[in-house]
């Protein structure tokens, strides 16, 4: 009965356009005025940011911090404090971004609402690629660690697509996802092996391996750059691939998409996005996965809102784990990675426990 | 107006061979009903027609030109489809989903300008009208019923504009009275837009109540064609569903009405079956 209340009226000709907005949004939330809330976003990346040059070991007020970018006296040891968190907030901005744009596109291309860097293989074939590296040739350094963290990261991915892509129905989520899985823990077990057996290589590994945009400096922040911004280009691009793509296959097919083509070049780009954040960072969970459920509360399920957000708010995570993990224990630090591991966890069992806006 | 034909087609899924050297032409301007038994074929023909699917041998022309040799977004303006499982995606509204079926009309870059957006905005108008779901714009697809969400994905595709509009199983799960309004509506744009429209469907009643021409299959061949008081006799239902049947006139519509006999509530089983009993 409910539902032919709303049917029964006859079809008509007239013109529609002057009901157009009538009665649009109720049931949207927040939806109204996306722009608005994107500038809210940016300004809480800005404030991150802030913190992220302000807070640590040795506080400063925002005016020295001010003055320590504006007018630079490197004679004020506070001044030089300040530079020093310039390189690691760069690199938390552009790491956090790189993740938060590939779990948002990664989620999109497998349909798969759990779908992360770590759960489809590319940060195990990263992490395998370079503890290789570091057994076999002796290589450190982010700068060494990138070009391996291609490679495993692009060989994972492809290889998990071929493995998901057997059989009828192609590369459906469902067989990503356990592709990805078992590929997963087949080359962490690979890798342990490795570490188990080299105490100097776990030794290098453990630094690399927790997830920190400490330490960083320029020269390692710019030898990612030009991966990065590529696969941000590739990934922003694909959105409205991404739109067709959430209403299934066949569907996406029928609105003249080449499926195949579209999840490859947007791999592409996911591939490029985490082997460069997690050879710069190190593999840092949750924020792929947490950053745009949260976001899509605020954006609805169009990929051409859910990715800028997405760029915006989680490198701001990213840096406020950062900043939390340098006050939290002192005077020891708390990688980037686990921090981001402690915020995220309960933000995400929130989003699964409150349901709407928490899936695709 | 468009024509989508096919020949020779031969369809098959890794090795097993589905349709086979099939050749069949859809008319143009007019509904074709595609009927037949379970694993005939016939959604498999429909995945054939629309390119989601690539033949083994032969050829899909829509126009005269090979489907597999124009550009896939060029096609989707001509050729709309609607499968038969879509996926809605959480929290998405009716005129969100709906404003998808526009995408092969937009460009790469044009898909933010707001120059051509009016008209887009008044296709997706348009179909939300002719759907009788311009209520629900504002609403989630997740909560509405089973007919209102299949009216939605029937205006996405509406929204889509094409000539030619293939549904697979557009009824499945309706109720009765929803089956009648999705076949009414498809009708209607049928007769108001010259819609050529090719349905999946299996109630053969409305099937033959609604065609203007049926296609019947059997194992992927077709067995049948032409106007439904044609195909539809006692004959072919037996042949194409193994079952036996009445065939009357349709006393609303005249058209065939399909009257099963099975082996109960019959009053002249026309094969008596003879029942042992333990004594």
């Amino acid at each position: 009965m409910t539902t032919r209340t709303t049917t029964a009226r006859p079809l008509s000709r007239q013109a529609t356009a002057t009901r157009a907005k009538a009665g649009n949004d109720a049931g949207t939330g927040h939806r109204g005025n996306r722009a608005a809330w994107l500038v809210v976003a940016v300004v809480v990346l800005a404030v991150a940011c802030a913190a992220s040059l302000a807070i640590g070991a040795r506080g400063m007020s925002l005016g020295t911090v001010w003055q320590a970018l504006t007018a630079f006296n490197p004679d004020d040891g506070n001044h030089a404090v300040v530079h020093t968190r310039i390189p690691r907030t760069v690199l938390g901005l552009v790491a956090g971004a790189a993740l938060g744009l590939a779990g948002a596109a990664m989620q999109g291309v497998s349909r798969n609402p759990l779908a992360d860097p770590g759960i489809m293989g590319v940060n195990a074939g990263a992490a395998l690629a370079v503890v290789t590296g570091i057994y076999l040739f002796g290589i450190s350094g982010a700068s060494g660690y990138i070009w391996l963290a291609f490679i495993g990261a692009g060989t994972a991915a492809v290889v998990v697509y071929l493995i998901a892509a057997m059989g009828r129905e192609g590369a459906t989520p469902v067989k990503l996802a356990l592709a990805g899985a078992a590929l997963s823990a087949g080359l962490y077990s690979l890798m342990n092996v490795i570490l188990v057996s080299s105490q100097d290589t776990l030794d290098r590994f453990r630094f690399w391996q927790v997830g920190g945009i400490a330490g960083s400096d320029w020269s390692v922040i710019l030898s990612g750059l030009p991966f990065l911004s590529a696969g941000a280009l590739i990934v922003l691009g694909s959105a409205r691939t991404l739109n067709g793509l959430a209403l299934g296959d066949d569907v996406a097919r029928g609105l003249g998409q080449n499926v195949a083509l579209a999840r490859g070049v947007t791999s592409l780009g996911i591939v490029l996005l985490c082997g460069s954040a997690t050879a710069l960072a190190g593999p840092i969970g949750f924020v792929g996965l947490v950053v745009p459920h949260a976001v899509r509360f605020f954006t609805g399920p169009d990929y051409r809102w859910i990715l800028p957000f997405s760029m915006v708010l989680a490198p701001a995570l990213l840096l406020a784990s950062d900043v939390v993990g340098r006050v939290v224990l002192l005077p020891s630090e708390v990688p980037a990675g686990i921090m981001t591991a402690i915020v995220g966890a309960p933000v995400f069992v929130w989003l699964v426990r409150r349901g709407k806006g928490a899936s695709l | 107006m468009a024509q989508l034909s096919a020949r020779g087609l031969t369809l098959q899924y890794e090795q097993r061979r589905v349709v086979e050297r099939l050749s069949t032409t859809i008319p143009e301007g007019k509904v074709t009903m595609i009927v037949g038994a379970n694993a005939c074929g016939k959604s498999t023909l429909l995945r054939g027609l629309s390119r989601l699917l690539k033949p083994s041998a032969g050829v899909v022309t829509l126009d005269g030109k090979d489907i597999h040799s124009r550009p896939a977004r060029e096609l989707a303006r001509t050729l709309g489809l609607l499968p038969q499982h879509p996926i809605a995606p959480d929290c998405i509204t009716v005129r969100e989903l709906v404003g998808r079926g526009r995408y092969p009309h937009q460009g790469f870059f044009r898909s933010w300008r707001t120059g051509d957006q009016s008209e887009h905005d008044l296709a997706v108008e348009r179909a939300l009208e002719a759907t009788s779901t311009l209520e629900l714009a504002g609403r989630n697809v997740d909560e509405l019923s089973g007919g209102q969400r299949q009216r939605v994905w029937i205006a996405m595709a509406l929204a889509q504009e094409t000539d030619v509009l293939l549904l697979d199983e557009p009824t499945t799960y309706l109720d009765l009275a929803h089956q009648v309004e999705v076949l009414d509506l498809i009708t209607d744009l049928n007769r108001r837009r010259g819609t050529t429209v090719a349905i999946v469907l299996h109630d053969l009643n409305l099937a033959a109540r609604y065609a203007d021409h049926v296609i019947a299959m059997k194992s992927g061949t077709i067995v049948g064609e032409g106007p439904a008081s044609q195909i539809f006799t006692e004959d072919l239902v037996g042949d194409v569903f193994g079952l036996e049947s009445r065939v009357v006139a349709d006393p609303l519509s005249g058209t065939p009405l399909i009257l099963p006999i099975g082996r109960h509530h019959t009053a002249t089983p026309s094969t008596p079956v003879e029942l042992e009993f333990a004594s």
